[in-house]
């Protein structure tokens, strides 16, 4: 060889030794730093009035998603080219919003907790909003509705809302029935009650701004206070109205009594719309085919496999099946919080909310993609047919199914 | 509206309420023991049912009249190994009411963790005698009639039972006087045990009752609690004709409301209602002065 | 009380009062800062619910009632006026209110008048929700107010501080003796007298004042309030039982009770999540057989049985 090219040789001979051990001293380094465990917390209600809620659309979720995680070796963190286990921390925030800031701060501070799932219910979400933005922690609020969500993402910039605001659910509904009355199988009037509660009060005041715009006429509106133990004077009222359709933004308990007392009355309007509990599997377990027909706010995509497998894990996985509403959502929630973690490759906050911001994700429930910190291709109203609670608002989503008006008469 | 769908709805809806008012305020009246926990303990009943009709197929009537000696017992039973400490530590003096009233807050939160640890924070709901009846031309649901009824019965033979009885003769000169009912031969504890026990029967009665038409779930217990002191204050403590006419007023004011006025506005009716009584007849509306 | 322990009790208090107004300035402790609001929350709460109960015997159930007017107002009132402001315009609702219903303890006592005031409170709840529902159309309030939870512990602390010094105040002047005198035997309060309505009445107003200013205090922290949450009964009943246990006599016993049953709840919370209910429930009754004369009374046993040993 000649000296130039000996020099040439062994100088690529250092350096490529020298980053042999680079990488192995780096390589090891990282290596190092690949975190046990990715310690997750949670706080839920399990007891006091929102128990009911959670339990039906958030900690079962929480729970089997943490369990499918670990069951595959944990999250796929790139960075340390490892997947990491999760450890789940887990509190109860007996329904009150003052426990849930608590237990969340006790979450980031003491329990050190990489990434926080947020709590069940509108004004849970809300309290510990403030906490999770000032420690900049990613908060997919998934079972809240409010529609000053716009305003709360500008304030919060890791903020994210999953399932829509009180107006468009008011709208998409009044549009269905507008196309019904169209169509000629309903009138023009509608009785409407609300559960004098923030969900109630948004939902029906949505209603009210834009029943005229479709040409509808309000014979009956009023606000009843939460746990009614009878509904039957409303329901004599309004039977006695006749209205096309009936519209009851209620709560889980009032829900089933409405159906209960309506079978009993004998009141069969051509739209009978109710409001949180239609979706439960417990509505469905009590009523069975007596269900036809009754309207409700959410819905899910039967006919999508990935639904179909995801109802299915469930049931193994909780004993239950889910609601379907919010579960399926809040499913795919954990889906684009796992994707945005493992896209990042690290717990890197800052980086996994800028990603859920800006990137698509693929999900049980489609495709995700936030828009303004929103996501809003919800299912807006659903339909118990043939036993299950299909999807029928916005009618050309995929897997939407048309309307049963008018709804066949109580079995 | 019609006026019979008034009537009825207000009937049933009062026997509602005066029948989940029953137990407390016989328990109250002659144990003078304010029970805390005396709507878990109706929760709890209906669970109970719940369970034995849904996965046992057992008819919550039969369910019924298990709970009345079910419930008695464990009443009997939580007022003679809880209550009788603090009987005997207070001798029954006004520090009874504030060592029951913590002790019994604290029962409550025990028996509200045995019913969500079991049934967790669900509502649970099952139908059962939920077709309709027809009376005077207004439909009301069996099951709500026959809480009704059971209200009604279940006053009339508490008060043959407190009248007609030995037995009963004790219970109420304890509720009269506790402290020279001894003088004539009454033993003050056993009264007071088996007047917590015959609460303890109603009780039980009522929960299994209101889980035939109800949805509920754990934590439903202290909206119970709550109704139930509403309906006891109101009527007179330990008046068991005060318990019903009062939970018929605000069953009638619920109804009358809820269908000429604004259903909004029925709890605040009911609340006003009992505050101006209170006002009026500061010792509830068949009470007597205070001892 | 010797001089020595007046000068010693003294030195304790300031030191207290010191250490307990620095500590939020340390780092990293959000989390106990919040456990302090709390306890600051209910030693105030439970301090001005024995001002009123304990001396007069009428065991009240209304505390939610004054807590969520100061709360509400706030959620209704915070962004637009200055903070002053909205304090004193709470403290004016929840006074008025609280002359009209401490007008209602002439009449009744006893199991009467604590189920009466748990109906007010329900009452109040109603009406502002039916007015939220049917007149603003607008159930939920949402509070941006910038307040941080250190200035919200400093607030309490104030607020406590006075309270306890109104207390003492109080107790050594003849408004003092009118009220053990009235506590001892209500007749021959009135027979020697004292215009006992009168002084119930303006114990009542002050207590509902206070918790008022407490309710108010404390609204800034949960971002959307509405009736539900802010006139929640739980307090009430927490409130009553804290006071209870602690023992509504001597000066420190609300806080006795306080103090020990917020770190009951957190210890068993935090511990025990599933079986949180239960536990405290058990401890709760233990408490209650073991300790009987409030842990208050308990701790002057064991102070009385040092002096004598």
């Amino acid at each position: 060889m000649t000296d130039q090219a000996r020099r040439q040789v062994s100088s690529r001979l250092l350096i490529t030794v020298i980053a042999a051990f680079g990488a192995l001293a780096l390589g090891d380094v990282r290596a190092q730093e690949a975190p046990k465990s990715i310690r997750i917390g949670y706080v839920v209600s399990k007891t006091g009035r929102d128990a009911p809620g959670a339990s039906a659309s958030t900690t079962p979720n929480y729970q089997m998603w943490i369990k499918e995680v670990n069951a595959a070796g944990g999250l796929m963190l790139k960075a340390y080219g490892k997947r990491v286990p999760i450890e789940a921390v887990e509190y109860d925030d007996q329904s009150q919003a003052e426990e849930a800031i608590r237990a969340t701060e006790r979450l980031i501070n003491q329990d050190k907790v990489d990434v926080v799932l947020p709590p069940w219910g509108t004004a849970n979400n809300l309290a510990v909003g403030p906490t999770l933005n000032r420690h900049g922690y990613p908060h997919l609020a998934v079972a809240s509705i409010t529609d000053k969500a716009p305003e709360f993402a500008k304030r919060w910039s890791n903020v994210f809302f999953f399932l829509g605001m009180g107006s468009q659910y008011g709208e998409a509904l009044v549009s269905t029935l507008e196309e019904a009355r169209k169509a000629g199988k309903i009138g023009n009037t509608i009785a409407m009650i609300s559960v004098a509660d923030g969900f109630g009060v948004d939902l029906s005041r949505a209603t009210r701004n834009v029943v005229e715009k479709h040409g509808f006429k309000l014979v009956y509106d009023k606000s009843y206070p939460p746990s009614t133990q009878d509904m039957s004077p409303i329901l004599n009222e309004v039977k006695a109205l006749n209205p096309d359709a009936f519209i009851a933004f209620s709560y889980p308990p009032d829900t089933f009594l409405l159906t209960d007392q309506a079978k009993v009355l004998g009141f069969n309007p051509k739209v009978f719309y109710a409001g949180v509990g239609t979706a439960l599997p417990g509505y469905k377990k009590k009523n069975g085919a007596s269900l036809d027909g009754v309207m409700g706010p959410g819905g899910v995509d039967l006919d999508s496999p990935a639904i179909q497998d995801y109802f299915k894990r469930h049931t193994v996985s909780a004993g239950y099946e889910p609601d379907r509403w919010t579960s399926a959502v809040t499913w795919s929630s954990l889906q684009v919080l796992q994707q945005a973690i493992e896209r990042v490759g690290k717990i890197d906050r800052e980086a996994i909310t800028r990603e859920i911001k800006t990137g698509t994700f693929d999900t049980i429930v489609g495709p995700v993609k936030m828009d303004n910190q929103m996501y809003t291709n919800l299912w807006w109203v659903g339909q118990w047919q043939g036993g299950e609670f299909y999807g029928v608002a916005p009618k050309d989503k995929k897997g939407a199914k048309a309307p049963t008006i008018p709804k066949p008469a109580w079995k | 509206m019609v006026l019979t769908d008034v009537l009825v709805g207000g009937l049933t809806l009062g026997g509602l309420y005066a029948l989940t008012a029953l137990g407390l305020t016989v328990q109250y009246g002659v144990a003078r023991i304010l029970n805390l926990a005396y709507g878990q303990f109706l929760i709890a009943a209906a669970f109970g049912a719940f369970v034995l009709a849904t996965r046992f197929g057992l008819s919550p009537i039969i369910t019924l009249f298990l709970a009345l000696p079910v419930g008695f017992a464990l009443q009997w039973t939580v007022y003679q190994l809880l209550l009788m400490p603090l009987v005997r530590r207070t001798g029954a003096g006004p520090a009874l009411e504030t060592d029951s009233i913590l002790l019994t807050f604290g029962l409550s939160f025990l028996v509200l963790g045995i019913c969500v640890a079991a049934f967790g924070g669900d509502l649970y709901s099952y139908s059962y005698l939920a077709y309709p009846v027809d009376i005077l031309g207004s439909k009301v649901s069996a099951n709500r009639l026959v809480a009704m009824v059971f209200a009604f019965a279940m006053t009339a033979v508490l008060y043959l039972l407190l009248t007609r009885t030995r037995l009963g003769t004790a219970v109420r000169a304890v509720a009269v006087s506790p402290r020279f009912a001894p003088l004539v031969g009454v033993d003050v504890r056993a009264a007071s045990a088996i007047a917590f026990g015959i609460g303890g029967a109603l009780l039980a009665a009522s929960g299994v009752l209101i889980s035939m038409f109800l949805p509920f779930s754990a934590s439903l217990g202290v909206v119970f609690a709550m109704k139930a002191l509403i309906v006891v204050i109101m009527g007179g403590a330990g008046n068991l004709m005060g318990c019903l006419v009062a939970g018929l007023l605000l069953g009638f004011v619920e109804t009358l409301v809820a269908s000429y006025v604004d259903p909004g506005l029925t709890v605040a009716a009911n609340f006003t209602l009992f505050l101006l009584v209170l006002l009026l007849r500061p010792t509830g509306l068949f009470g007597k002065t205070v001892r | 009380m010797s001089r020595l322990t007046v000068v010693l009790a003294g030195l304790g208090a300031c030191s207290a009062l010191a250490i307990a107004t620095a500590a939020p300035l340390l780092q990293g402790g959000d989390y106990w800062l919040s456990l302090g609001v709390t306890l600051l929350q209910y030693g105030v709460l439970a301090t001005a619910w024995a001002m009123f109960s304990g001396p007069t015997r009428y065991v009240s159930l209304a505390t939610a009632a004054f807590f969520g007017i100061g709360a509400y107002t706030v959620a209704v009132l915070g962004e637009s006026m200055p903070w002053a402001g909205v304090l004193l315009v709470a403290l004016g609702i929840g006074v008025a209110i609280a002359l009209l219903v401490g007008l209602s303890t002439l009449r009744l006592s006893g199991v009467y008048f604590v189920i009466f005031s748990f109906g007010l409170a329900e009452l109040v709840k109603q009406i502002v929700t039916w007015y939220e529902v049917n007149v603003t159309r607008d159930v939920g309030r949402h509070v941006f107010i910038d307040i941080s939870q250190r200035q919200i512990y400093w607030q309490l602390l104030a607020l406590l501080v006075s309270v306890l010094g109104v207390w003492v105040l109080m107790r050594r002047s003849r408004l003092g003796l009118a009220l053990r005198v009235i506590g001892d035997d209500e007749v021959v309060a009135t027979h020697v007298g004292i215009d006992t309505s009168r002084i119930k009445l303006m114990l009542f107003v002050l207590s509902a004042a206070v918790m008022t200013l407490t309710g108010a205090v404390l609204a800034p922290r949960w971002t959307y309030i509405d009736p539900e949450i802010a006139f929640n009964p739980q307090i009430s009943f927490q409130v009553l039982i804290m006071a209870l246990l602690g023992g509504t006599t001597r000066l420190f016993g609300p806080l006795a009770g306080a103090v020990p049953l917020v770190l009951l709840f957190e210890v068993l919370s935090v511990n025990f999540p599933n079986y949180f209910l239960i536990l405290l429930g058990v401890t709760f009754m233990a408490i209650i057989y073991f300790v009987p004369n409030g842990i208050a009374g308990l701790l002057q046993r064991v102070m009385r049985h040092r002096r004598s040993v």
